[in-house]
């Protein structure tokens, strides 16, 4: 297989991705849309890993994994602590950071 | 030792004098500040004599030192060194400077005595001889420069000594302000020879301007100019004189020794050290020579109505400081030096002798009130009869033969310095009368209750009260103590005035035509270069000249004596007669009521017009206002973006990627 | 060859089916095991280009451990249905239509970017080309200090967690009118209070 098709085939989950966390209102739904996202680049990184037949691509992959990782726990994290204080679990409410 | 190494101790001893008065003021008992002062002094002269004996021993063309402490600034084309110079001229200004200080110096440990200021007062003084002897010394402009703004503050200091008075504060601030003029008119002509000449040291300054300039060169002219404007600020020369008569603020001593002897004679010195800038420049020298002889008038003419006592002398001053600025400037520099040593020796006894008769009056100033004091202080009549004299050129004495050798000098100029020698001869005559104005107003006729009080041996003690303005004051601090004043029956006093007194008779002596000519002897190595030093009006016609001022002394004595002991009452008759001469010279010419209406109102519509148009519109209207509008607006729309809702920064999150794709694809096409 | 494309089409409709389906379910529960079929189809796609130790990864960490916390913590959040209706404002209702051109223009950038290698399978590499041994020496030689970091920011977000999990006193409502009553109250003498 050509790595074109790769390398579109991540830049459409990427759109998905984005599309889902432009959209979705639940914030455990963003963090799996970024999640999404996060694998498109990774399927993006191993695709021209393997074009260039260089496998620092699939260590930078890892990096982004872990990276994934750390944000799902920091996220899922907020989000207990959020309903610890029986606040709204909904993107659209939290916006106490208005200036 | 070396001259130099003499000369670096004629400045450390008025330094170190004036650190341990003002650092220690608190440990210095009774008069002890005033001896510690006053020895500082003699230090400082005894050093200038040390100068004196060196460059004595030196062959006549080696008399010119310079001595370096270090360099002050070094960098590409510029070098300043913190250097003195070391030179005939320089020796005999330290020595009149250091020698007519320390007498002064010793009157005002017994007349300042009981002023809650005394210590500040001598570390005030002592720091202004420093500052004098520096400007004297100095071998280039930069530390000439920083002389002459050391003694401008200085007199600030000692003209506001009385803080509290704000008569004598406002007089600090003239003078100051006019000084500062002065400084900057110096400034600016030491940066128009650096930039022709490329040296700041006088020596390199006057090698290189011969080359640099032509003769009467535009550039030249116009420095020479600016010096000149700073020689008028500091030696009080029309139209910058106003600060002098209002500098009477000060305690006596300080109108003796500041305005009087030192440092209104720096504008004279000043020319005299660039001389072979002016011999290039004539055309600047006849500005300096017509000026001089314009002020002299002038002065004159108002000393003739002025009836404040100290302000009379302090005309006289500048008048005489208009002889000396002539004689300098028309070359005749032996003679213009000549007049300034003897002027500092009978100015400063006539101030003696003004404070003491201030004294006897408790303060009072006026000469109205003041009469028949001759028989209450005889030792003070005496004095200031002989200074009176001095004053006058009554011949023999010691102003007869140095002012008269100034206008025997610009008469042999020939072609319009004619006209200044006949000014001045005019000007000779009103000197005589108005001198023995003073003598015949304070001294004779019926004595005042002051005096009588005094005769019978009793210190006459008004309420205090500012001279100038009549208001009752007190007696603290910044103000003139209580029982400030002793008359002449301190000792101190008498110790200072008589030494004076003596000199104003001999010290003529020094330059009698075609007897003496031992001080313009010693200059001579000074004055070598000039075109001028064997151009000497001849023996008979010095003689002639000298009569003539003797008779207009005379003549002008006589007067007086007519005027005010014969028929006391034709004053009162001439001044009706013509009241408006009168009203005009009493208000001295209306020079202050002219820079009131040619630069002060200006300058405060000026002020007004920026406060209401730039300041108010321009600054607060376009300026804040606009800078707080644009971060208005900033703000306005960080917050607008700020929507705190998370979808719209992932908005502005993919956006921006998007936009960065968008970027490179444009720029790869 | 034809295997190869054939589990690359499978392979592909599977990660884009569910990653749509964790767009699309309404229900987060649904939407989580949907990224798990996403997660393993996209491991599949990793063995495609030869990236043997990543697939693993992908399927232990991704699609096992973070998965699971995931399904705990919607448990415990109570995974309730959201509408898909768009309410959110105007942003909400453009979002598709941003991700629309987004991906066109990521799509134009990759054909339009006139890489050669890009229309090839790419070149011949060895047997043990992306295999947990090659992976394992480059991350303890050439890639020593980032895997040093990554382990280091692990931690950090391990601790980050518990901090922001943890039960606090302070966090919650004061005082949620329940009376409480501790071993220093027992203790206390009567009337002490």
């Amino acid at each position: 297989m050509d790595i074109t098709w790769f390398v579109v085939l991540s830049a459409l989950i990427f759109a998905t991705g984005a599309a889902g966390v432009l959209t979705r209102r639940s914030p455990l739904v963003v963090l799996l849309c970024l999640e999404l996202m996060l694998n498109a680049g990774n399927l993006a990184l191993l695709s021209f890993s393997r074009m260039l037949g260089n496998q620092d691509g699939q260590i930078f992959a890892l990096i982004v994994l872990v990276v994934a990782a750390c944000e799902v726990v920091i996220g899922l994290g907020i989000i207990v602590a959020m309903y610890r204080r029986r606040l709204p679990i909904d993107v659209d409410q939290m916006n106490e950071l208005r200036g | 030792m070396s001259a130099t190494g003499y000369g670096w101790l004629v400045l450390a001893f008025p330094l170190a004098g004036t650190l341990a008065l003002a650092l220690g003021w608190r440990l210095w008992p009774g008069r002890a500040a005033g001896w510690i002062g006053s020895a500082a002094i003699l230090g400082s002269f005894a050093a200038s004599l040390g100068m004196l004996f060196e460059l004595l021993d030196r062959a006549e063309d080696s008399r010119s030192l310079v001595g370096t402490a270090y360099t002050y600034a070094d960098t590409a084309g510029f070098r300043a060194d913190m250097s003195i110079l070391v030179d005939p001229l320089s020796v005999f200004m330290c020595l009149v400077v250091s020698g007519v200080s320390f007498l002064i110096h010793v009157y005002s440990v017994a007349y300042m005595t009981s002023d809650r200021g005394y210590v500040r007062f001598f570390a005030y003084l002592n720091f202004f001889v420093f500052s004098m002897l520096l400007l004297i010394l100095a071998a280039n402009f930069v530390v000439l420069l920083m002389g002459w703004a050391f003694v401008g503050a200085a007199s600030y200091l000692l003209i506001s000594f009385w803080y509290r008075r704000d008569t004598a504060t406002g007089a600090g601030i003239k003078a100051f302000v006019i000084n500062v003029i002065g400084d900057v008119g110096l400034v600016v002509g030491a940066f128009l020879l650096f930039d022709g000449t490329g040296a700041l040291d006088y020596a390199g300054v006057f090698e290189e301007a011969g080359n640099a300039f032509g003769r009467n060169d535009g550039q030249l002219v116009a420095a020479c100019v600016m010096l000149l404007v700073g020689a008028f600020a500091k030696s009080a020369q029309v139209p910058l004189h106003t600060w002098l008569p209002d500098a009477m603020e000060g305690p006596t001593p300080v109108s003796a020794l500041i305005h009087a002897a030192t440092m209104v004679t720096a504008g004279v010195y000043l020319i005299a050290r660039m001389h072979p800038l002016f011999e290039l420049a004539p055309a600047a020298a006849d500005v300096g020579a017509v000026v001089g002889t314009v002020t002299l008038l002038i002065a004159a003419t108002i000393a003739l109505a002025a009836t404040d006592l100290k302000r009379v002398i302090a005309y006289s001053t500048m008048s005489q400081i208009g002889y000396m600025v002539l004689g300098v400037s028309v070359a005749a520099y032996g003679a213009g030096l000549f007049h300034l040593m003897t002027h500092a020796f009978f100015k400063a006894l006539l101030f003696m002798g003004a404070g003491s008769v201030i004294a006897a009056m408790g303060g009072v100033q006026s000469l109205d009130k003041m009469g028949g004091f001759r028989k209450a202080m005889p030792f003070t009549f005496a004095t200031f009869t002989i200074g009176a004299l001095a004053l006058a050129g009554f011949p023999l004495m010691s102003g007869f033969f140095s002012k008269d050798e100034i206008l025997a000098f610009t008469l042999n100029r020939g072609g319009g310095y004619v006209v200044l020698a006949v000014a001045g001869y005019l000007a000779s005559g009103l000197t005589a009368f108005y001198a023995f104005r003073m003598v015949f107003r304070v001294f004779f006729g019926e004595p005042v209750p002051e005096a009588r009080e005094l005769e019978r041996g009793h210190l006459h003690h008004g309420d205090p009260a500012n001279p100038a303005t009549g208001e009752k004051e007190d007696t603290e601090v910044g103000f003139p103590g209580p029982e400030h004043h002793v008359a002449e029956q301190a000792w101190p006093m008498k110790a200072a005035m008589a030494p004076l007194a003596l000199l104003a008779i001999v010290a003529g002596t020094l330059g009698i035509p075609g007897v003496t000519d031992t001080l313009e002897h010693f200059l001579e190595p000074t004055f070598e270069d000039s075109r001028f030093l064997e151009t000497h009006p001849s023996e008979s016609s010095e003689w002639l000249g000298l009569a003539l001022g003797g008779g207009l002394a005379l003549l002008g004595i006589a007067v007086a004596a007519l005027v005010y002991l014969r028929r006391p009452g034709t004053a009162l008759q001439l001044r009706e007669r013509f009241s408006t001469v009168h009203t005009f010279l009493s208000n001295k010419w209306y020079f202050d009521e002219l820079f009131d209406a040619v630069f002060v109102r200006p300058m405060a519509a000026f002020g007004r017009f920026g406060r209401s148009i730039i300041e108010s519109v321009f600054v607060q209207g376009v300026l804040v206002g606009g800078t707080v509008g644009a971060v208005r607006v900033g703000t306005s729309l960080a917050r607008a973006i700020q929507t705190g809702e998370l979808r719209a920064y992932a908005f502005l999150l993919v956006s921006g990627l998007g936009g960065l794709v968008l970027y490179f694809l444009i720029v790869s096409v | 060859m034809l295997f190869e494309q054939l589990l690359f089409f499978v392979a592909g409709l599977g990660a884009l089916a569910g990653a749509l389906g964790v767009v699309l379910i309404r229900n987060p529960f649904y939407s989580v095991l949907s990224l798990v079929a996403h997660l393993i189809s996209l491991a599949l796609l990793f063995l495609l280009l030869r990236a043997e130790f990543m697939a693993a990864a992908q399927v232990v960490i991704y699609a096992g451990a973070v998965m699971v916390l995931y399904v705990f913590v919607v448990a415990y959040v109570g995974g309730s249905d959201e509408p898909l209706g768009p309410e959110g404002g105007p942003l909400r209702r453009i979002g598709p239509l941003f991700a629309g051109v987004l991906f066109l223009e990521l799509a134009i950038a990759v054909v339009g970017s006139s890489l050669d290698a890009l229309d090839s399978t790419g070149p011949e590499v060895g047997a043990s080309f992306g295999s947990p041994g090659e992976i394992g020496r480059l991350l303890l030689t050439k890639f020593l200090l980032p895997f040093e970091a990554a382990s280091f920011l692990l931690l950090v977000a391990a601790v980050g967690a518990v901090v922001l999990a943890r039960k606090r006193r302070g966090l919650e409502e004061p005082d949620d009118g329940v009376p409480t009553l501790s071993v220093a109250d027992v203790l206390r003498e009567e009337g002490a209070r």
